[in-house]
């Protein structure tokens, strides 16, 4: 990351400087002033690290040596394998830089270009270091450069792009006299470059981007090298998003239902099948020790890339078919810590009965697991970390089922942020072992509910919920609805559309002999509002507005829909 | 049964009666399964004897501890009511003032650990002063009504202690009728104390004289600083308007500073509290005594390398301050020991190993054979010895008998020698080799100590060491090296009371010698003339510096250079011993993996280099970079990783697309890359679900089809 951002922002770079550089540099200074008090001269950071000990008073000597921790940190990427690589924490991390927008594109073509390779590192300095090379190898680069832009700054239909896009197809003559302009501005940058000579090529591909880049161009211009704070508050202040206007909704295939996408993924084959089944075949060689561990008072706590889903429940089926045990799927919607409870004590504990709280609830079971010591339970958790999980009363529930000696935990987190879940109190109650289990699986079943994946796909269902809830009601009903509908699509284009007005709405539905008073209309409208159908908002004037809370084209889909039944 | 649903998060599997095992093995899950089964489970009681041993250990050792803080606290609970009892003057006096009796009991900052002091101390309260005690915590009463509640039900739980228990019924019927009010709690408690007092006079006070007549009621704030201030000054309010009919007396635990109390409540409120303070000893000096009595002893075989130390060490000191943390960290090392290593079977008691060597298999000699330290010992002895030590499994099993005898007694030599080195080490000025015993041992561990240049600076400061302290420190070795239990001492405890007795010799010479002295500077004195002065300095220093050492001097580095050989002797690293692999656990990654684990950077490492992980050449890429073969949603984050806070879905997915066509190459042909788009397009799908699944991103509604980037820079 560092390397690659770095490519990109040339000169202005953001860097880590990790403590003990600090410690180095502070040290330079002080050691001469503790040079007098003592014969021998501060020979490293780490002896004067203990001399600051020293000197300060009696807490001060518990500070270890700083190196020595972000070493010891350092190694704990060291994963079973022995193959960890380690990351110290600043290239993870690391400042946000400014990003440009062309900056995707950029990085795609350049990973587009090296089929079967990776990226060289210095792919991007070369044309910097022989900044002063016949003038040919200059075009070459400049020929990509364009290339690049052009793909995606465009906005030809996909096809062409893509025919764009491949490199070995393409000829300068394609580049009409809309480029021309930018060229001219790319000679005089090329100039810079040369000028400057620590400039990277990507820098003036950046720079050289029409509308949003073109300020940040001419900022360039005057001055390249300096600035670096204003264009780090830039990219942080500014309201303005760099990104470029297209939408999902000029594309051709812009949206999937669940179930193509599951057909379509099936047909994909799984890449690194083979390396796949072999990390899990190492993570299955720890199941023993898990449940010894297990068994010795300790929870266990997975992490990492992939999907634990199928080695959790691979280690259920290998090794508690004999015992109670329960699965709870964290990232089922409307998962609670109260259906949890629920199947505890109405399925486990085979309790009939109802409790006033949470908190009684789980001092009955705490009760009765001390009570019976025969009891036993296997808790698996997939996503102790989902959304519906990870609120502090859930957790600290949850931990306090887990401290209970009878009880064993086994559960896996992928969010990054996950560890900040838990205070000292809830990590010293859960008692976790953490084993780092990549694997690289997909995450189906965690992303197969509606919510959890993002806009493509949530209109089928909301479809299939308009009509399933409007063939319900009565004939007259529907006929508001779809008035409603229909007035909301004719404004589609109406970016400020308050929707319709209780109002005008009464007096359309009076018109077409849907309602007789607007006692009747309003009942309807609360079965509506009961529904989710629609949404009702109060304007500046204090009129109510009554909106359809679904986007046009699934509204245009149900009506069309609607007019075939009818 | 699948648990896979769309209606149902929660799956109970119950297997039936019959095939349910009515409480498994532990030891099943123990060892690999390539040793034999009398082994694993014999390495597993030793395990967890060991485990036992230790535990109840720890238990003392925080017993012992707190006993001070305890026997303080009790008896200002005892002072804090005596005035209730005998119904005296003085008490209605303090009372018109309305001040209720309170103990806030600074606990420090390790949280986790004070759930063992509080059991501690309501044992201690219950058996000495009251049995009406309650606990509570803040996380059960978010409301005053909660509170009290919570707090009727343990009194009421708990006096049918007292009360026989056929009133068990009635007790438990009315907890859930009374209201729960501050009038309830004083007519319980007036019954309660009527009753009591009924069967003292009785029994003529034979069974509950340990409870004095009327106990005080004791309600514990388990953690003061989490209560919301109102509840807190709500109760205290309430309760001291009934402090006359009810002996109630409170203690806080206090995790910061006592100043919590007064910024928690107004003037107004605190001033109804008596407060008298208690500070419970500090985590760092329980962890020194923990160290102390558990791993710087020759009691338990089982001993922590270097890095392991200084790993859990670090865990203490940079992350929790919890002593009970530690001891889990101790647990798990000794459970990974016995686990991984086959002879650890050979890491008990001296009595027990030698049983045990005796009747080791052929594997476990031939295990014997492969360890590091015991080729190296091989490779020191004459050839026939070697061809017996490998060949001869008996000799082999005499050999390892010895050899355990020797780490043992290292182990007992080393132990009174370090303690020997620290008394010396610790008084020294600006500490060279730590302050701590326990950084005194980490650097014996590591490597040869005396090579360090902290020691040569110790030995430095240490020759420059007054008679007096000298005398002192020297004294102190005697001391340790008479308790210690090795028997090689007798010499070195000979040699150090020579020094001594050389240094009182000194004294006496150093009487008769200080005449003269004084005479010289009276000579001195005469002359004070400007010239003669400056020339008698200057001869003074020429003598002074060509001088012969005194004798103090040369006793002085005599005695330093022979601490020095009893360093050199006795300090040796333990991996320079042989066989130590049998007792020491020095795996300190798979501890920090398990305690200490950064799920952010193995996100991290998978994303950037999925290389690390699938081992497949394809993948292979030099420094940061990554190939455009990996999987899909390492490219997707790769590629996220380029723009700023905001991420067109649009231009987002081309880029995927380009990246994974140009690895399938050109030759997807018009008829077919149709389906092909679809295909990429629903990977993408999946990738950026996953990005969001995994909290890289979020969906956005600044701007349509845009998603937000939710993190920062690398990760």
């Amino acid at each position: 990351m560092r390397r690659l951002s770095g490519k990109g922002r040339g000169a202005l770079e953001v860097k880590f400087v990790p403590d003990e550089e600090v410690l180095k540099h502070i040290a330079d200074d002080a050691g001469i002033k503790l040079r007098k008090d003592k014969a021998q001269p501060a020979v490293s950071v780490k002896r004067f690290v203990k001399k600051l000990e020293n000197i300060s008073d009696d807490e001060a000597q518990e500070i270890l040596e700083e190196k020595d921790y972000v070493a010891a940190l350092g190694i704990c990427a060291q994963d079973p394998v022995g193959n960890g690589s380690s990351v110290s924490g600043g290239e993870v991390y690391s400042f946000k830089s400014p990003k440009r927008s062309s900056r995707l594109a950029e990085l795609a073509s350049e990973l587009a270009q090296t089929p079967g390779q990776s990226v060289a590192p210095d792919h991007s300095k070369c044309p910097d270091k022989t900044a002063k090379t016949p003038q040919s190898s200059q075009r070459s680069s400049r020929v990509q450069q364009r290339n690049k832009k052009k793909e995606f700054v465009s906005t030809t239909p996909y096809r062409l792009r893509k025919r764009l896009a491949d490199p070995y197809l393409e000829s300068e003559s394609e580049y009409s006299a809309s480029c021309s302009e930018e060229e001219d501005e790319e000679d005089q940058k090329e100039d810079n470059t040369v000028l400057s000579g620590q400039k990277t090529p990507a820098k003036t591909k950046a720079a050289s981007t029409p509308p949003p880049g073109n300020t940040l161009a001419k900022k360039n211009k005057e001055n390249k090298m300096s600035n670096l704070v204003e264009e780090y508050f830039e990219a942080h202040s500014s309201s303005k998003v760099l990104t470029s206007d297209r939408t999902l909704q000029k594309l051709r295939r812009r949206r999937l239902s669940q179930q193509t996408l599951h057909d379509l993924l099936k047909k994909a084959p799984l890449a690194y099948a083979a390396e796949i089944k072999e990390l899990n075949q190492l993570h299955e060689s720890l199941f023993s020790k898990w449940m010894l561990q297990l068994h010795l008072g300790f929870n266990i706590v997975l992490y990492g890339l992939g999907s634990k889903r199928d080695l959790l429940e691979k280690f259920r089926t290998s090794l508690l078919q004999d015992s109670v045990h329960l699965v709870i799927n964290g990232y089922f919607p409307s998962i609670t810590v109260r259906s949890i409870l629920n199947s505890i004590t109405e399925e486990v504990l085979d309790h009939i009965g109802t409790f006033r709280s949470p908190l009684d609830q789980l001092d009955f079971i705490i009760e009765r697991f001390k009570e019976d010591s025969s009891l036993e339970l296997y808790v698996l958790i997939h996503n102790l970390d989902s959304q519906m999980l990870r609120g502090e009363r859930s957790q600290q529930i949850l931990a306090q089922l887990s401290s209970l000696p009878s009880i064993y935990l086994i559960a896996s987190v992928d969010h990054i942020n996950a560890p900040l879940m838990w205070d000292q109190a809830k990590l010293s109650l859960y008692n976790w072992l953490w084993y780092e289990t990549t694997t690289f699986s997909p995450y189906v079943e965690e992303t197969s509910y509606e919510n959890s994946l993002l806009v493509q796909q949530s209109g089928s269902l909301a479809l299939s919920s308009l009509t399933h809830v409007l063939r319900s009601l009565t004939l007259n009903a529907r006929g508001i609805f779809r008035l409603l509908a229909r007035y909301q699509l004719e404004n589609k284009d109406n970016p400020s559309y308050p929707g319709l007005s209780f109002q005008d709405f009464y007096q359309q539905c009076r018109e077409a002999f849907l309602v007789n008073s607007d006692l009747t209309l309003r009942a309807q409208l609360t079965e509506f509002r009961d529904h989710k159908l629609i949404r009702t908002k109060r304007g500046a004037d204090g009129v109510e507005y009554l909106l359809i809370p679904v986007d046009d084209s699934t509204l245009t889909d149900f009506l069309e829909k609607e007019d075939e039944d009818v | 049964m699948s648990t896979c649903s769309v209606s149902k998060g929660c799956f109970v599997f119950k297997p039936s009666p019959k095939k349910r095992r009515v409480s498994q093995k532990t030891a099943i899950h123990f060892g690999e399964g390539e040793n034999d089964s009398e082994d694993r489970e014999l390495r597993f009681d030793t395990c967890q004897s060991l485990w036992n041993q230790i535990k109840l250990e720890t238990e003392q050792i925080q017993e012992d501890l707190n006993k001070q803080l305890l026997d303080n606290l009790v008896s200002f609970l005892r002072r804090s009511h005596s005035d209730f009892q005998e119904k005296k003057t003085e008490w209605t006096c303090r009372m018109k003032s309305r001040e209720i009796p309170t103990a806030a009991l600074v606990l420090g900052v390790n949280v986790t650990d004070h759930d063992l002091t509080f059991r501690n101390l309501s044992e201690a309260l219950r058996n000495n002063i009251t049995p009406y005690i309650a606990l509570l915590e803040a996380k059960d009463c978010p409301g005053v009504k909660n509170l009290m509640q919570k707090l009727m039900g343990q009194l009421m739980n708990c006096s049918t202690d007292v009360v026989s228990l056929e009133d068990e019924d009635s007790v438990q019927v009315s907890q859930n009728r009374i209201r729960c009010s501050m009038n309830s709690l004083i007519d319980w408690y007036k019954s309660v104390t009527k009753k009591t007092d009924s069967e003292t006079l009785s029994k003529k006070r034979t069974s509950s004289s340990r409870h004095q007549q009327s106990p005080p009621v004791v309600v514990i704030f388990k953690d003061m600083e989490s209560f919301t201030t109102k509840v807190l000054q709500d109760f205290i309010v309430i309760s001291s308007q009934h402090i006359r009919e009810l002996p109630l007396v409170l203690i806080f635990g206090i995790a910061t500073s006592p100043m919590i109390i007064h910024s928690l409540l107004p003037h107004s409120v605190s001033s109804l509290l008596c407060i008298e303070l208690f500070q419970s000893l500090s985590c760092k000096e329980h962890l020194s005594t923990v160290i102390d009595k558990l791993l710087l002893t020759s009691r338990f075989p089982f001993k922590l390398g270097e890095k392991v130390l200084q790993v859990l060490i670090n865990i203490f000191l940079y992350h929790d301050f919890s002593v009970w943390n530690f001891i889990k960290g101790f647990q798990l090392c000794i459970v990974e020991h016995f686990y991984s290593q086959p002879l650890s079977v050979l890491c008990c008691q001296r009595a027990d190993a030698k049983k045990r060597v005796n009747s080791l298999s052929h594997d476990q000699c031939e295990n014997i054979r492969r360890l590091p330290s015991f080729r190296r010992y091989v490779e020191r002895q004459e050839a026939e010895k070697q061809i017996a030590l490998l060949t001869a499994d008996n000799f082999l099993k005499e050999t390892t008998q010895k050899l355990l005898e020797d780490l043992h007694v290292y182990h007992e030599n080393y132990v009174s020698v370090l303690r020997c080195l620290h008394v010396f080490t610790c008084s020294l000025p600006k500490y060279p080799l730590g302050k701590q015993i326990r950084e005194l041992h980490c650097a014996c561990l590591e490597n040869q100590v005396w090579e360090t240049e902290d020691y040569e600076s110790f030995l430095q400061l240490a020759r420059m060491l007054n008679k007096s302290d000298l005398e002192t420190m020297l004294q102190q070795c005697v001391e340790i090296l008479v308790s210690s239990s090795g028997n090689e001492f007798d010499k070195a405890i000979g040699k150090l009371k020579e020094f001594l007795t050389q240094f009182h010799k000194l004294e006496a010479e150093a009487f008769q010698e200080q005449d003269v002295s004084v005479s010289s500077q009276k000579e001195l004195q005469k002359k004070t003339d400007l010239y003669h002065l400056q020339k008698t300095l200057l001869e003074l220093k020429d003598s002074r510096r060509s001088k012969k050492l005194t004798k103090f001097e040369m006793l002085r580095f005599e005695v330093v250079d022979y601490i020095d050989s009893l360093v050199r002797n006795y300090l040796v690293p333990a991996d320079h011993k042989t066989l130590h692999e049998i007792v020491y656990f020095n795996t300190a990654s798979v501890l920090r993996g398990h305690l200490n684990a950064a799920p952010r950077i193995a996100l991290h490492t998978a994303l950037n280099n999925p290389y690390s992980y699938l081992k497949n050449e394809a993948l292979k890429s030099d420094g940061g970079s990554i190939s455009n073969k990996a999987p899909d949603i390492c490219i997707v984050y790769k590629l996220h990783l380029e723009c700023g806070r905001l991420i067109n879905l649009v231009d987002w997915l081309e880029a995927f697309s380009t990246v994974v066509t140009a690895v399938e190459g050109p030759n997807a042909d018009a008829a077919s890359s149709d389906q092909v788009d679809d295909i990429i397009h629903a990977r993408f799908i999946r990738a950026v679900s996953e990005l969001e699944l995994l909290g890289f991103i979020k969906p956005s509604k600044q701007k349509t089809d845009h998603v937000a980037r939710l993190t920062w820079g690398g990760c």
